[in-house]
């Protein structure tokens, strides 16, 4: 069951809103109807699930909906129609004081300008959520303490907002919002406001404490890098439209159509493509039990190719072999490959963004081993199939 | 051409008449109460020396505002008064004011809240402020005399009457003008509404609403002459006899005693809401 589930919601800004959703079933634009009937769409038929532990952030420029739409699950702003279910329960119908617990237990909500009390100090509102759910002062500090340190604030509790700089209002937010250890994170443009720097800072720390808390964060975002930086998976959004759902990679390399296309032509690929998504199979390894130097030129000659991973007993990467090592071996009449092996060649993990393997890759006489987080063989890059990943992307928008 | 002649003051009248027939008694015991809690606190006032008096206020406003001038002025201030044979009398004024005002602020704020709160009884409240601020107060001076009687209830109905309006409007405002997101991260995080106006929309009004008290309290002082007009003595009764027999300098001297009391209270209020600002 997913954690959160969106099922056809619309919301309508407006004195009669149910009379314009036949009008955007019959796919009348939103110009149109705000022309003829004064109605302002700010969501047409989302439909969308958040899984557990996930990152899914909504992304679109102003105006399409987004921020609505976050207010839509926690109804801050209530839904014209469509249900919205958290934990499998439907949020639209709760009463004010089941919605009230709701909020309490397991939305936690960080927002673009920080809200933060001006009037209460960093400790004060880090514990707001606590406060008003009637904990006790002396349980609520604590746990209001050990958010501010998670988020790297120790010592500032005392402080007034007003006394720190963006970065850190926004942590404090964070903390707020983590103190109550919701099960689920609502992030409204969370690092929208503050400077690039500081942003890229704040998401490498959203991504680390993720790693642990493993939270269920719907994150908003204008910004497409930090979309796909953060992302598991994208919901990109136009004029309260949903127009593409999918991984960052689905985006970046199937975009649904010219407006998805146009957004993604700015986005930094480098930093997008992962060694994953730009390794190849590996088609040939030598085995260090079992294969000796000539049938390593075999297999080298089969798959035209210059160079051999070769593969101890569990399946990891022990060293590289060229066809000069084998021959070498040959010449010496020795069947040891690892006698005339590259012993422990570079590797990288799956995760590892292009930009960095181009750096690894420009001096590497061989191919580069792509290892899971057990060290075994997964894939390998050559020079040429990363450039030409890169490169490939980048044409898709002089082709268009 | 002639147009009927409305009635309407006449109407007035019957039902300004007909509340007093009726309900008169009750009010006339409110008076009597209040008027004898005035007097205690009149009394109680009195009670402590001039010279003692005049340096513990200057230390109190010197401490609460932190700022020396303020201390000095009001030594200086009040000394002049007592020199000027003032005393008592300022002592009255003091006394109504104070009262005036706390009456006022006590309907005042809870007013204020409601309208901030409800859509309704914002448009209930708006015209009557209107009302309460531009009709002349000496046409509600002449019925206030039947329901309390004349003297310093009548002086204190009046006078918070006209001093309150402000007091009910800038903690409306107040309210009001807290920012949208903190009212959002407020509702997110499912505070009640109590929560919401006790933990966030007073504290952060707080500068707001001290601007209306301070207001409530400089209207109150502007009304004292023509309180003292139905019977209030004090300042403004200084005033008021000196314009009857045209004595020039005494009037004066009890309008530069004014003008002391005034500028005291307006300072010490001033910092006090810009404080409760930081």
């Amino acid at each position: 069951m997913a954690k959160i589930e969106v099922e056809h919601l619309y919301k309508i800004f407006g004195p009669n809103p149910s009379k314009v959703i036949p009008m955007l079933e019959k796919g009348m634009p939103k110009d149109e109807i705000m022309e003829k009937t004064k109605h302002g769409v700010g969501i047409n038929d989302a439909s969308f699930t958040v899984e557990e532990g996930e990152i899914v952030v909504v992304m679109g420029l102003s105006g399409s909906g987004k921020s609505t739409l976050v207010r839509c699950i926690n109804r801050l702003i209530e839904p014209t129609s469509g249900t919205v279910r958290i934990d499998g329960q439907d949020v639209t119908s709760l009463d004010n004081e089941e919605l009230r617990k709701m909020r309490l237990t397991k939305l936690g909500m960080v927002f673009q300008n920080f809200a933060l009390y001006p009037h209460r100090t960093v400790m004060q509102n880090a514990e707001y959520g606590l406060e008003i759910q009637g904990v006790d002062a002396s349980v609520r500090r604590e746990k209001a303490a050990n958010a501010l340190s998670v988020v790297g604030l120790g010592g500032w509790e005392d402080s007034l907002p007003s006394q720190l700089s963006g970065g850190m209002q926004q942590r404090v937010g964070l903390a707020r919002a983590l103190a109550l250890d919701p099960d689920i994170l609502l992030m409204d443009e969370a690092f929208s406001a503050l400077d690039p720097l500081i942003r890229s800072d704040m998401q490498d720390e959203l991504i680390n404490l993720q790693d642990d808390m493993q939270k269920t964060i719907l994150f908003i975002s204008h910004d497409l890098d930090e979309a796909l930086k953060l992302g598991d998976r994208i919901v990109l959004m136009k004029d309260g439209r949903i127009v593409q759902t999918g991984t960052p990679e689905d985006i970046l390399t199937n975009p649904a159509d010219d407006y998805v296309e146009r957004f993604v032509e700015n986005a930094d690929i480098a930093q997008v493509l992962t060694a994953d998504s730009v390794m190849k199979r590996c088609e040939a390894v030598a085995y260090l039990k079992s294969d000796g130097p000539r049938s390593a030129l075999r297999k080298m000659r089969k798959h035209a190719i210059s160079s051999l991973f070769v593969i101890d007993s569990e399946h990891r990467v022990a060293g590289v072999l060229t066809v000069e090592d084998c021959r070498t071996l040959v010449e010496k009449g020795s069947r040891d490959l690892s006698s005339a092996m590259t012993k422990d060649p570079k590797t990288v993990t799956l995760d590892t963004p292009a930009s960095e393997l181009i750096q690894i890759i420009y001096d590497l006489p061989y191919p580069l081993a792509v290892v899971n987080e057990n060290g075994r063989l997964k894939g390998v890059i050559v020079r040429g199939t990363l450039l030409g990943a890169l490169a490939e992307r980048g044409n898709t928008d002089d082709n268009s | 051409m002639t147009i009927p002649r409305l009635p309407l003051g006449d109407w007035i009248e019957a039902t300004i008449n007909f509340l007093v027939e009726n309900l008169s008694f009750l009010t006339k015991a409110f008076s009597e109460i209040t008027e004898n809690g005035l007097d205690w606190i009149e009394a109680g006032l009195k009670a402590i020396p001039e010279w003692l008096f005049i340096p513990l206020f200057a230390l109190m406003a010197w401490r609460l505002t932190r700022n020396r001038g303020v201390g000095l002025f009001c030594f200086f201030g009040f000394l002049l008064i007592w020199s000027m044979d003032l005393w008592n009398a300022t002592i009255s004024t003091l006394a109504l004011v104070l009262v005036s005002t706390l009456v006022s602020i006590a309907i005042g704020v809870p007013v204020g809240i409601f309208a901030a709160m409800s859509r309704p009884v914002y448009r209930l409240v708006m015209p009557i402020l209107d009302v309460m601020q531009t009709m002349p107060a000496f046409v509600y001076l002449i019925p206030a005399i039947p329901f309390f009687g004349l003297g310093k209830v009548a002086a204190i109905f009046s006078t918070v009457v006209f001093a309150m309006p402000p007091s009910i409007r800038l903690t409306c405002l107040g309210i009001k003008q807290v920012p949208g997101e903190l009212v959002e991260c407020a509702e997110a995080f499912g505070s009640t509404r109590w929560q919401r106006l006790f933990k966030l929309e007073l504290p952060m009004a707080t500068p707001t609403i001290m601007a209306g008290v301070n207001q409530t309290v400089m209207l109150a002082l502007s009304m004292v002459v023509i309180a003292a007009m139905i019977g209030a003595r004090g300042l403004g009764g200084e005033v008021w006899k000196a314009i009857q027999r045209m004595q020039m300098g005494d009037g004066f001297e009890a309008g530069i005693g004014i003008v002391i009391v005034a500028i005291a209270l307006d300072r010490i209020l001033q910092k006090l809401g810009s404080r409760s600002k930081a």
